[in-house]
């Protein structure tokens, strides 16, 4: 699938800008924007290394696996196949929670983590297991409770009442969460 | 409510970090060395996602740039139309799945050029606030554990999209 979107981006950006008379702007792409990404995975590295780090902790303390046990009734409903107390459903559950209070980059170190323990159940490496299309589903529709930058973006523009979307924001994504759940549930056949 | 919550989104992360050393320390870890050994891992999965984001930057990039974006935000309009979707917000809908730093400057420019109380500017600030960028993600997750199919996973993500676009301007319609 994302074979396709990448080749249908790319082409057709390609094309437009042939037809629009700025080919150019695929050159500046091509050295600029891939800096970015190399900048941004580097920077990446050392909040992955404090989590790791800090989840290593935690996994020899043994606070993970009370963690999990916490969570069971939740996490057993949407991970059903991941076994309890495995690191696993901690690393899910802290990703939600760094992602749910805005901490970007420390959600992704902690997702990732979490990638990699549901990849050590997972019997055939090159596909994906329902605990990971479930995760990333929960993950991509999840909640930020303050979105700061939305907040700056609009007292910058001179809101009187900058804060008036942290409600609706949160109806609406609760809304997209659960039809996420929804449909990633449905759409899963066996394992 | 605002302000409390914006305190605990400051104080999430030290929070967290005094529960696991506290804890550690006490269950007698050997906190700097289980720290040091943890995060050794930190480069390599660091290494390991930067070819499929540079992968992801360069397709959206050029997208982006050539101006492909605009022109099908043009063809979808009439779609959104139909969902009562209001024409200034369809350029996010397409944004927002795609790529995360350029649908927060759709949203900016949304912001400023309609007025941050206009009906667009806030469902713009809405669907904004409530829902990820799902590419990126997936390209990122996916690939730092070597999956190449994704099964369910992006039809079930591009129907939770549609029910959050579609829920931002329900709900909006009717709280303002």
């Amino acid at each position: 699938m994302i074979n396709y979107i990448w080749f249908f981006l790319i082409i057709t950006g390609i094309i437009v800008s042939l037809i629009n008379g700025n080919v150019e702007v695929i050159n500046t792409v091509v050295i600029q924007d891939t800096q970015e990404a190399v900048k941004f995975a580097i920077g990446l590295t050392g909040i992955m290394a404090v989590w790791l780090g800090l989840m290593n902790i935690a996994e020899k303390s043994g606070l993970i696996k009370a963690f999990a046990r916490l969570l069971r009734p939740v996490t057993s409903f949407l991970f059903p196949n991941i076994p309890k107390d495995h690191p696993a459903i901690s690393a899910i559950v802290m990703n939600m929670v760094t992602n749910m209070f805005g901490a970007g980059n420390s959600a992704t170190a902690l997702g990732l983590k979490a990638m990699e323990e549901m990849d050590k159940l997972n019997t055939n490496k090159k596909r994906a297991t329902n605990a990971m299309c479930m995760f990333l589903v929960i993950n991509m529709s999840s909640v930020q409770l303050v979105p700061l930058t939305v907040l700056k973006i609009r007292s910058d523009a001179g809101a009187l009442n900058p804060t008036e979307i942290i409600g609706t924001s949160l109806i609406a994504t609760t809304i997209s969460t659960v039809v996420g759940i929804i449909s990633a549930k449905l759409l899963q056949s066996g394992r | 409510m605002v302000t409390i919550l914006s305190i605990i989104s400051v104080s999430i992360i030290p929070f967290i970090i005094t529960i696991i050393l506290v804890h550690g320390y006490i269950k007698g870890v050997n906190l700097y060395d289980e720290f040091v050994e943890g995060a050794k891992g930190g480069f390599k999965t660091a290494l390991k996602i930067m070819p499929y984001l540079i992968a992801i930057f360069v397709a959206i990039g050029i997208f982006k740039r050539s101006g492909a974006m605009g022109l099908f935000v043009n063809i979808i309009s009439p779609i959104t139309d139909i969902l009562g979707v209001p024409k200034e917000v369809v350029p996010l809908i397409i944004m927002k799945p795609i790529s995360g730093s350029g649908s927060l400057a759709v949203v900016k420019d949304i912001v400023t050029t309609y007025g941050p109380e206009s009906f667009a500017g806030r469902v713009a600030s809405t669907m904004m606030g409530s829902a990820e960028t799902i590419f990126y993600t997936m390209a990122v997750y996916f690939g730092a554990v070597g999956i190449k199919d994704s099964r369910h996973t992006l039809p079930a993500a591009l129907i939770s999209h549609l029910a959050a676009v579609i829920a931002s301007v329900l709900v909006c319609r009717v709280v303002f």
